[in-house]
């Protein structure tokens, strides 16, 4: 029975295992399930784990029981979404859409919802928070909106259709909280430091061989000897995601399970100084940080990589006129790579923007990853592999 | 359906959805452990006192620590406390049942009855804890070598585990359980946990209060954003300070009980209360 759907739900990567399946089948032979309602959610609670595959649920729920594929009809909800967070924009901003550019937008945003089917699953939903689209740097994302409203007495097909758990996919950014979790990963505990923790199990057993007299076994404590370098892109095209990345660097300054935690700011591309600060008023020299750093710290690179191929590749090409850099933006991003063994790049835009000339050059220095929960995860996992 | 099924209908101070009442159904009846998560706030630890009362079983509740070890749950050997008495005591050391300190989860098995098991925050333990447990919570069942006995279950105890998803949980842990998420309530429903709590509240306080508190909950540059609990004692303070409730929503007073990081609150004072007299406002 419904052999299909669970077939539906492995293609949508949702890990789904032959005992689960099992179990739901228990159920139903038992007499559980009755309604299609109570299907969705039995269904729902037996074979999905967390919340981060309710969306991909949703969507092969719908897929299985209305017997279409993709989702045509959701287009008309993904519009209602897009329309819904103009009404929080401040006063000065909505002015100026006046009403016959809105609706241009619309229209090619419909037709770009179209094209995108083809390429991801659930394609709509990557509209809008696409940083480049024209949707994305003003600013207002679907991500902020929730379709309440209780389920009361709705038919299953349309609470899938809600897709109220989009905002739940590991695939997506999310807050500190989560992002603090992801950082986690970041840890490499080894004992380290003088014999000072007592091996209580150990103790006793020698202590019972010992016929009752004490004796004392002391080891080295655990320690996590991950220190993290934190280098981020502000300003100019980084500005729309501004916020997340403070979110990620609060979420690494409020982790305290680093040995060091060091982090500096670059505007476009790393040239011969680096920022202490978001104002970029105070430097230091990238020189000096790869003399005094060890290669053990783990670097984190956060930025979108997009500029003119001058900016990169150029001496003097620096997007600051009086930065008047005599090495070449690549060269010193190279210095940085070769230096450090370990060594990531978060991207804030979506990945099928980074077909872009120093966006793929740059990816071949650094191994990049999107800046979402998932990526992060990529990311640390990436950092405290042994080589 | 009677069929052993549709056991739980919830309790009179805990507000259920009918999802949830379904989840915890068929993990009594597959005799699966269910595993709730959700934001914190949104009453999981709650849910298992509400089973408890509601089926009229008795609570084991064992909270998850760090440092908590499987073996913690099941049994404790307490080699000090012999090694202790034959030096110094005058007890019978030649028992060792006597120093078999049974743990939360071999209480729950030995109970003549069939209890509730919370195993709270599972997450915060160790990330092989919930693999140790998965042969015992399989069979219901362990074996004590030092006395070389085997303690089962005597009824299968209803297990209810909550997550904070701090720590992602092993594969095979997760196939073997009943998987509830718990959203975070809508203003509806908050309403209705509201008056469980505060049942001869004003009409008009608890409208402004709701409306203010998930206006809040909006705002994206907020580090935390405020949760059930806050909203109860938000309320409560409101309630005894008397305040004109037509002022709630714009003036947010005591907003501090609402946003408990320093920098959310200088965040909010500063970007909507003091720009409130110039137009902006919370926003629903």
């Amino acid at each position: 029975m419904f052999t299909e759907f669970f077939y539906a739900l492995r293609r949508r990567k949702v890990p789904v295992s032959v005992t689960e399946w099992m179990t739901l089948m228990e159920a139903l032979h038992r007499g559980y399930i009755t309604t299609l309602d109570e299907f969705y959610y039995l269904a729902r609670a037996i074979l999905i784990k967390s919340e981060a595959h309710f969306d991909h649920y949703d969507v092969a729920f719908q897929e299985y029981f209305k017997g279409i594929p993709g989702s045509p009809e959701l287009s008309e909800q993904l519009l209602e979404w897009l329309r819904n967070p103009l009404h929080r924009l401040p006063g000065e901003k909505q002015a100026e859409f006046d009403r016959m550019k809105f609706d241009e937008l619309l229209r090619e945003l419909e037709k770009r919802l179209r094209e995108q089917t083809e390429q991801h699953d659930g394609g709509p939903y990557w509209v809008g928070r696409g940083g480049t689209s024209p949707f994305g740097h003003s600013g207002y994302h679907p991500e902020g909106i929730r379709i309440g409203g209780a389920p009361g007495g709705r038919h299953a097909v349309q609470i899938a259709q809600e897709r109220r758990f989009r905002n739940y996919r590991d695939d997506l950014t999310l807050d500190v909280r989560q992002m603090r979790i992801a950082l986690k990963g970041l840890r490499q505990l080894t004992r380290t430091g003088a014999e000072d923790e007592l091996d209580l199990e150990k103790t006793i057993h020698a202590t019972a061989k010992n016929v009752g007299d004490i004796e004392l076994i002391w080891r080295r404590s655990r320690k996590n000897t991950v220190k993290l370098l934190l280098l981020m892109d502000v300003g100019g095209s980084m500005d729309p995601f501004a916020l997340l990345v403070s979110t990620l660097f609060s979420a690494a300054h409020s982790s305290t399970h680093f040995k060091d935690f060091q982090y500096y700011y670059f505007h476009n591309c790393v040239y011969d100084n680096l920022y202490r600060d978001v104002e970029r008023s105070e430097t230091i020299s990238t020189e000096h940080l790869l003399r005094t750093l060890e290669p053990d710290y783990k670097l984190l690179m956060v930025g979108d990589a997009r500029m003119g191929p001058w900016e990169l590749t150029e001496r003097y090409g620096a997007i600051d006129y009086y930065e008047r850099n005599e090495v070449p933006g690549i060269v010193w991003l190279q210095r940085l790579a070769s230096h450090f063994t370990h060594h990531v790049w978060l991207n804030p835009d979506e990945p099928h923007f980074w077909r872009h000339h120093t966006v793929e050059l740059i990816g071949k220095l650094f191994p990049m990853y999107p800046l979402t929960l998932d990526g992060l995860a990529q990311a640390t996992r990436r950092l405290i592999v042994k080589r | 359906m009677n069929n052993g099924f549709d056991q739980f209908k919830g309790s009179a101070d805990y507000v259920t959805s009918e999802p949830l009442r379904n989840a915890v159904n068929v993990s009594i009846a597959l005799g699966r452990p269910l595993l709730i998560r959700g934001e914190p706030g949104t009453g999981k630890t709650q849910l298992a006192h509400s089973i408890a009362r509601g089926l009229k079983k008795k609570l084991i509740t064992w909270n998850i620590k760090s440092t908590t070890k499987a073996q913690d749950g099941l049994y404790v050997y307490d080699t000090v406390q012999r090694l202790n008495d034959s030096r110094f005591g005058d007890k019978d050391i030649s028992d060792i049942n006597r120093y078999i300190k049974k743990g939360k989860l071999g209480q729950a098995f030995l109970s003549e009855e069939q209890v509730v098991l919370l195993i709270d925050e599972i997450d915060k333990a160790d990330i092989e804890f919930p693999n140790d447990l998965l042969n015992e919570l399989d069979e219901m069942s362990f074996y004590i070598p030092e006395t070389n006995e085997t303690v089962r279950a005597v009824h299968r105890p209803i297990t209810v585990i909550t997550s904070n998803a701090e720590k992602e949980l092993p594969d095979a842990f997760l196939r073997r359980c009943i998987f509830h998420y718990i959203e975070f309530p809508t203003p509806d429903l908050m309403e209705e946990i509201v008056r469980v709590h505060f049942g001869d509240i004003k009409k008009t306080l608890l409208s402004q209060a709701i409306q203010t508190f998930y206006a809040l909950r909006e705002i994206d540059e907020l580090r935390k954003k405020p949760s059930t609990s806050e909203l109860l004692d938000w309320i409560k303070a409101l309630i005894a300070s008397d305040i004109p409730h037509e002022n709630i929503s714009r003036e947010v007073p005591f907003a501090g009980v609402l946003l408990k990081k320093e920098t959310d609150l200088d965040y909010f004072m500063n970007n909507y209360l003091a720009r409130a007299g110039t137009g902006r406002v919370l926003r629903r």
